[in-house]
């Protein structure tokens, strides 16, 4: 089924100089190998057009049920001199989260257990 | 073994550590108070008075908590002594004489780290300290260099915790060795127990930013998270690099697999290559257990030898900026904000005012997620007109503070929100990485005991 990201994982960002660092993280171990198949560095490339003007690499850490993401040159120059908002993407967390991917739907209902959105739903 | 972390950054909330030593037994208490720019906002601070350049938050913080370190056995690694650790000591030192301890404190400053008193010495010695990124060396921007300091290790903290100090004090020491540095000497490790100084890496990197590993500033599950009176982390270390994340049970906040993943991953480079002055620690060997009741225990760190080259922090001189809002209202708040940027811009034209940069942001519709937030909403109360430039001038940056105050009678309709008046002009301290040999800091580096 198609899921914006949050539904089966959470995240935290932060920024070195102009490059901002998303570490995703799978609500379930089952989840980890399918958001390492579909969430890939082009894909999240793609997903911060107009946002994120280098490239972005993506490191695996399996053992964390994780991936780090690296977008470079996407703070305006990083630091105290970014004019931005969010001049140390914070708030990239969130907004990789939006991304839609297609999870097989009882992955996603474990997902909402852990994350709790199945006792939201109630 | 348990070392406490009590700031996470300077302007961090000023109860915790009191609460880290007072709710609950720990060993030692870390405070972290030092980011990339802060160096050069505390040089800025020592150029106008030489008794300055340090973080004076831990002066008031260490007075308060004297009685209980002393009672309580408890040891302080900081590194509030910024580009002072001198006058930091010295302050302690006078307010200390009017606090009843039942003993001398001893005080320790590491000094070493500034390369700026002899930054020209250090070029001149044929070190281009060449930017990180760019490739570019120093000698590009020389005159407008404002701080330049090396990371140190955990070395210096070993030797003033071998003095049997109380309260260390340094500069730019590397964060995680706040936390490590105790690690390693209370369990002697060896200076190549590359392993155990990486587990006590992670451990650091856990401590660094406070409440972020204890449900603060967390995805996973944030409703439920009591924030109104948080436990920060503390590390319960065992001599074979094993170590169990924790905080203490009375307070609020949440230490489980979640909020230390979360953490883990913050502010993260190629995982397998975490760079310290001391090892490169792996964290793709992390192993976690979440043991319930606020404990995770974290296993199986794998480090390498630690690297030739320090980390050299630099900040330079890069213009001047300044940001105006004003807020639009419903109906039509975006429009009238387009409409409000549109107005400003035009008025900065006829004005021939150029800039490096100008950058304008809609509050409400997008600012933190641009295109990725879709259109704004028509319905949308307020939108934020958030409008920045940036140029090497002052003086241009100057004139366009004074443009956003007539758009309240000369702009678009139902706007609010200057009641707190022109904006500030902020000078921009650009940050410039490099590496240094480490002999060149480390035949400097000077560790004093003093007793207060």
């Amino acid at each position: 089924m198609k899921v914006p990201l949050w539904r089966v994982a959470f995240a935290r960002s932060g920024d070195k100089g102009d490059t901002a660092n998303v570490g995703l993280i799978a609500f379930t171990e089952s989840l980890y190998p399918v958001l390492a198949e579909l969430v890939t560095a082009d894909k999240v490339k793609q997903h911060f057009k107009g946002i994120c003007r280098g490239s972005v690499d993506r490191y695996e850490l399996p053992n964390l049920c994780a991936l780090n993401f690296l977008l470079h040159e996407s703070l305006g120059g990083g630091g105290t001199v970014s004019l931005m908002l969010d001049a140390q993407g914070k708030t990239f967390s969130a907004a990789l989260l939006r991304m839609e991917v297609d999870v097989a739907e009882e992955l996603v209902r474990e997902a909402d257990e852990v994350s709790g959105w199945s006792e939201r739903l109630e | 073994m348990r070392v406490a972390s009590g700031q996470g950054f300077w302007g961090d909330w000023q109860e915790a550590p009191k609460l880290q030593v007072r709710r609950g037994p720990i060993d030692y208490l870390m405070l972290d108070y030092l980011a990339e720019i802060t160096m050069s906002i505390l040089e800025k601070q020592r150029e106008r008075d030489p008794a300055a350049g340090y973080a004076r938050d831990f002066v008031d913080m260490v007075l308060d908590l004297a009685p209980d370190l002393v009672s309580r056995g408890i040891r302080v690694v900081s590194n509030a002594g910024g580009v002072n650790p001198d006058a930091c000591r010295d302050a302690l030192v006078q307010r200390l004489a009017d606090v009843d301890t039942g003993r001398p404190l001893r005080i320790a400053t590491v000094r070493g780290d500034d390369l700026m008193s002899r930054l020209d010495e250090v070029l001149a010695a044929g070190h281009e300290l060449r930017n990180m990124e760019t490739g570019e060396p120093l000698s590009t921007v020389r005159e407008r260099v404002t701080a330049a300091n090396a990371y140190m290790g955990a070395g210096p903290i070993l030797e003033a915790l071998r003095q049997e100090a109380d309260v260390v004090v340094t500069g730019r020491s590397t964060d995680t060795a706040l936390t490590y540095a105790p690690l390693i000497h209370e369990f002697g490790w060896e200076a190549d127990d590359w392993n155990r100084i990486a587990a006590g890496v992670v451990a650091g990197h856990i401590n660094e930013c406070g409440a972020q590993a204890c449900g603060g500033n967390t995805l996973f599950r944030w409703r439920e998270v009591d924030l109104v009176e948080p436990g920060y982390p503390i590390i319960e270390a065992s001599a074979d690099g094993s170590f169990v994340v924790t905080k203490h049970p009375s307070l609020g906040g949440r230490v489980n697999w979640a909020s230390v993943t979360e953490q883990l991953v913050y502010e993260m480079g190629d995982p397998t290559e975490y760079i310290t002055p001391d090892c490169v620690a792996d964290f793709s060997t992390i192993r976690l257990e979440d043991l319930g009741g606020d404990r995770v225990r974290v296993t199986g760190v794998e480090g390498r030898p630690r690297p030739e080259l320090l980390k050299v922090s630099i900040a330079y001189r890069g213009g001047y900026k300044a940001t105006g809002m004003l807020t639009y209202s419903y109906p039509d708040a975006y429009e009238k904000a387009v409409a409000a940027d549109r107005v400003l811009r035009g008025r900065l034209d006829r004005l021939g005012l150029e800039f490096d940069e100008i950058r304008t942001e809609y509050v409400g519709a997008g600012a933190c997620h641009g295109p990725l937030a879709g259109s704004p909403d028509p319905s949308v109360p307020e939108v934020e007109l958030r409008i920045s430039v940036r140029g090497e001038e002052r003086d241009r940056v100057k004139r366009f503070t004074r443009e956003l105050a007539p758009l309240i009678l000369a702009g678009p309709p139902t706007v609010t929100g200057f009641a707190a008046g022109r904006p500030r002009v902020h000078e921009v301290m650009a940050y410039w990485p490099a590496l240094i040999e480490r002999e060149v800091v480390e035949s400097v580096v000077r560790v004093e005991v003093t007793e207060a």
